[in-house]
């Protein structure tokens, strides 16, 4: 596309040439709602960015606290978790051995002298003690707690909102592309083509969204991969429906016509002519996409059908929450609720915004 | 009755700043007489209209403190919304543009005036439906009972406007609203419309402020004319004087500009022309018609079209002929006009001719070879030499594309110009050559006027060196000062590179002004064609007599600029 870029006199010389594109980019910054949703979304995409270069919460999986570990500002307000090492049981054993006094063993009722096994478990006893490595000492209290394995949740709910947003976003985008394609050439051409793929629509339609979604699931396997594929094959209906009307619309526009008549081909006046007018829908159908496919997948990874057992989402996260709470460990899912609240409800105030700013009935 | 005093209106725009729309107007309208508010788009004459309903949106708009609009001696300004609901529709009454758009589609046309009548008088249902039948019959619409519960689909735009005026008169207003009431619809339906308003008013004497921004039909009809422009008021005066002794320039240029039928200038004068200190001088007649030895460069033979339509996969087939069994020479550097109503098919044919639409049957000799059975290879060189320019100057141009794309797009799909550069190079000449500044190449549509994204939609087409070009209603939608200036242009153009029009459009004055040959359509059949004086001076169809005789004509003796 040849972009007013290369007439460096002409714009450079006139900066009050505006493209509709950087009208709405103003009028979305004069959106205080809007444009503060858009920092929020922002911080976002550059947490998850940290996170996958692996600049950031690398090392989401080592334990580094003890289980449970409370958040630093509520040390000793939640239940007390007692961690039972070797040492608590060397004790409680000694304590037993004391008990029982004397001429008979806790375990075997047998004198030392007359257990057969006791040097070998001594023996046993002296090599455990020669391979037992120094460990770092576990931090009592994080500043978002740990979880049952001793995990920080901070760097946990960084690396799960990275998950969650990469496949939200990737999600989004392969189903908006398919909509896009299959959309546009309905629209356009009509007819038998049209037809053709308005069935397949009606398919696909046809079944409960979350049933499609599980039985796509349930023969895939697990992995980030299968979960993009499965949540842009089962949403990119939506964008099909909006793109086949667009196209339908504007293929008789004045300036499609005027398209046709200098000559463009149909690939041309589709894609070169007629998306950009309807690029705004597109955005904000993606974030709409977006926000609909991080919900999803914490759904999915709930129910058991989401990202591997080595990767952590939101959602892989949300599923540990039933058996915490139970035990009155609240602030994993606090955490994970508070961050994916935040998230979803920027992007929703992003779309009406985007809404707002990208409309082309500029006079 | 309804006086109004310094009306001031103000309107925020996105980027908070304040436009005034009406800077401080004045007038009277008197009991039972009718004033005409004339001006071109953006005068501020329909908010005039709205701020007297109290219409306008409370929001982003402000309405001065010392401004007054006084009915009957009550400010509606001040006025509660109470007052308000009782006034609008009993009192005063609004009759809008499109009647397609103001009546609800989902009711049937008798429940909404049966609903006029029960709300604002006490009437049982019985009543209110003999009186809505009563209304419908007095607005002249045929078998008022079947239309009572037709829905609003079903009737033609002149019926559906005859019941927006019977729903307006439903309640004997003493001032009715008709904000450019037949602006929507064909020529000959806007005549009947007029004269049913002129008939009711003196019926029912009735206030009429008739809002218009055409001055020649105004002048059929008003006792008074307010001149508005840029939202203040450039003269008002009774209609003779304003007629036949305009004092204000913007009233003559307003006079002048458009085309007429009796006189065909080699120019056609500009508000520009009024404002100089010299005045304006009529230049010499331009003399036209086809020459015998003139050369042929597009024939058209027998072109048929039909539409066909089908209700599923299994459905009847239905076939609509739009053109039947056209036939036409169009020579070089000649203007051939169409004229035809809404549905005459006169779109279609050249659509047809661009090959934008199938043709059914028939032939078109373009320099000798005949287009429609060309390969699409053989064709592309063909379409670069005739191009189209469309009505709307707003839908025409892609808003995503700058000027400078929109000018080097066909050049690169034709490969006329070497580079980019090159491209840029011709695109800004023809810029100027429209009359346009170079700088306009780095902005987008959005940022011009109606008049200037025509220059650039007729660029658009020079750019490719067409040999004919075809314009579909395309000084239709402009105000009547920039509608000359187009077609000065299009006039220059024809004179310098000598391209041949076929030059489509429903207002005949205008196809006289600009035409050598006419061709006069009626439901997709020419009904009549011939040399342009010829065929106005005596119409043989009764069809073109009917179109002739529905010209607003004005009035009989208006003032006429001097001939130099």
């Amino acid at each position: 596309m040849s972009t007013p870029s290369s007439l460096p006199p002409l714009t450079a010389a006139n900066p009050s040439h505006n493209s509709l594109a950087r009208l709405g980019w103003r009028r979305l910054r004069r959106d205080r709602l809007g444009f503060a949703a858009l920092c929020i979304v922002g911080v976002y995409l550059l947490l998850a960015l940290g996170a996958w270069s692996g600049l950031l919460a690398r090392h989401w999986q080592d334990e580094v606290a003890k289980p449970f570990a409370p958040p630093t500002l509520f040390v000793g307000v939640g239940p007390q978790h007692v961690e039972l090492n070797a040492a608590d049981i060397d004790a409680a054993s000694q304590r037993s051995r004391a008990a029982a006094a004397g001429d008979s063993s806790a375990a075997t009722g047998l004198a030392a002298s007359e257990d057969p096994l006791a040097a070998d478990m001594a023996a046993a006893q002296q090599q455990a003690a020669q391979y037992r490595s120094a460990e770092a000492p576990k931090a009592d209290s994080l500043p978002l707690g740990a979880d049952q394995r001793g995990r920080d949740v901070l760097q946990k709910v960084l690396q799960g909102t990275a998950t969650s947003l990469l496949v939200g976003l990737s999600g989004a985008l392969l189903a908006l592309a398919i909509g896009t394609v299959l959309g546009a050439i309905s629209g356009y051409f009509g007819g038998l083509l049209d037809d053709l793929l308005l069935w397949g629509y009606s398919v696909f339609t046809s079944v409960p969204d979350m049933l499609l979604l599980l039985a796509f699931a349930a023969v895939s396997g697990r992995g980030i991969g299968t979960v993009v594929l499965v949540m842009a094959f089962t949403s990119w209906t939506g964008s099909y429906r909006l793109m086949r009307a667009e196209f339908l619309k504007h293929k008789s526009r004045e300036y499609v016509r005027a398209a046709d008549a200098i000559g463009a081909s149909h690939s041309r006046r589709m894609f070169h002519h007629i998306l950009p007018n309807v690029s705004h829908l597109l955005l904000v159908q993606f974030s709409m996409l977006t926000v609909a496919l991080i919900k999803y997948e914490a759904i999915l990874s709930f129910l058991g059908f989401g990202v591997g057992v080595t990767q952590v989402s939101l959602g892989a996260m949300l599923a540990e929450a039933p058996a915490e709470l139970l035990q009155g460990y609240w602030w994993q899912m606090l955490t994970v609720t508070v961050v994916m609240s935040l998230l979803v409800t920027a992007f929703a105030l992003l779309t009406d915004s985007l809404r707002d700013a990208l409309d082309p009935k500029v006079k | 009755m309804l006086s109004i005093r310094n009306l001031r209106v103000s309107f925020r725009d996105e980027h908070g700043h304040c436009v005034p729309a009406l800077k401080g107007i004045s007038f009277d309208i008197p009991a039972g007489r009718t004033v005409a508010l004339v001006g071109e788009s953006g005068s501020g004459k329909s908010v005039t209209a709205m701020a007297i309903t109290r219409l306008l949106p409370t929001h982003g708009c402000q309405i001065d403190a010392c401004s007054e609009i006084l009915f009957a001696g009550r400010d509606l300004l001040t006025a509660s919304r109470r007052e308000l609901r009782q006034l609008r529709g009993a009192d005063i009454a609004m009759v809008f543009q499109d009647p397609m758009t103001s009546l609800n589609p989902v009711y049937t046309v008798g429940e909404q005036i049966i609903e006029t009548l029960m709300l604002h008088t006490r009437v049982g249902r019985k009543a209110a439906h003999q009186r809505a039948v009563a209304l419908l019959k007095e607005v002249g619409l045929p078998t008022p009972d079947l239309k009572m519960t037709s829905y609003p689909h079903q009737l033609s735009g002149g019926q559906q406007q005859r019941v927006m005026i019977a729903m307006a008169i439903a309640c004997e207003p003493k001032l009715l609203i008709a904000d450019e009431p037949t602006t929507a619809l064909d020529v000959t339906i806007q005549q009947q419309i007029l004269q049913l308003l002129a008939s009711l008013q003196k019926k029912h004497g009735m206030a009429v402020l008739f809002i218009s921004h055409d001055l020649e039909l105004v002048g059929q009809f008003a006792d008074e004319v307010v001149v508005m422009h840029h939202g203040s008021i450039r003269e008002h005066a009774p209609v003779q004087q304003i007629f036949e002794a305009p004092q204000d320039v913007y009233t003559k240029a307003l006079l002048c500009c458009r085309p007429h039928l009796a006189r065909r200038p080699a120019r056609l004068p500009v508000i520009k022309d009024f404002l100089g200190e010299a005045g304006y001088s009529e230049p010499p007649q331009r003399q036209r018609g086809y020459l015998p030895d003139d050369e042929v460069i597009l024939e058209v033979q027998n072109l048929s079209v039909e539409y066909h339509s089908r209700h599923g996969w299994f459905g009847k087939q239905h076939c609509c002929q739009a053109v039947q069994q056209v036939s036409f020479q169009l020579m070089r550097g000649r203007t051939l006009g169409i004229v035809g109503e809404s549905g005459s098919g006169k779109t279609t044919l050249g659509l047809t001719l661009m090959r934008l639409q199938a043709a059914s049957a028939g032939r078109v000799l373009f320099a000798g070879h005949d287009m429609l059975a060309m390969s699409p290879r053989q064709l592309c060189d063909y379409r670069r030499r005739i191009q189209i320019v469309f009505q709307n100057p707003y839908a025409s141009l892609n808003p995503r594309f700058s000027v400078a794309q929109i000018l080097t797009e066909p050049m690169l799909l034709h490969g006329i110009g070497r580079d980019h550069a090159e491209r840029l190079q011709l695109a800004g000449n023809w810029l100027e050559r429209v009359g346009l500044s170079h700088q306009a190449l780095g902005k987008y549509p959005h940022e011009f006027s109606g008049g200037q994204r025509q220059r650039i939609a007729i660029a658009r087409c020079l750019t490719m060196h067409p040999d004919i070009l075809i314009c579909d209603e395309s000084v239709s939608a402009l105000d009547v000062s920039v509608q000359a200036q187009v077609l000065n242009l299009l006039q220059e153009l024809q004179d310098e590179l000598g391209l041949s029009y076929l030059f489509i459009s429903h207002d005949l004055a205008v196809v006289k002004h600009l035409s050598d040959q006419v061709l006069v359509m009626q439901h997709g059949r020419c009904v009549e064609q011939g040399d342009a004086d010829t065929l106005y001076a005596k119409p043989q169809h009764p069809y073109t007599r009917q179109l002739l005789a529905a010209i607003p004509q004005g009035w009989p003796h208006s003032f006429k600029p001097q001939v130099a």
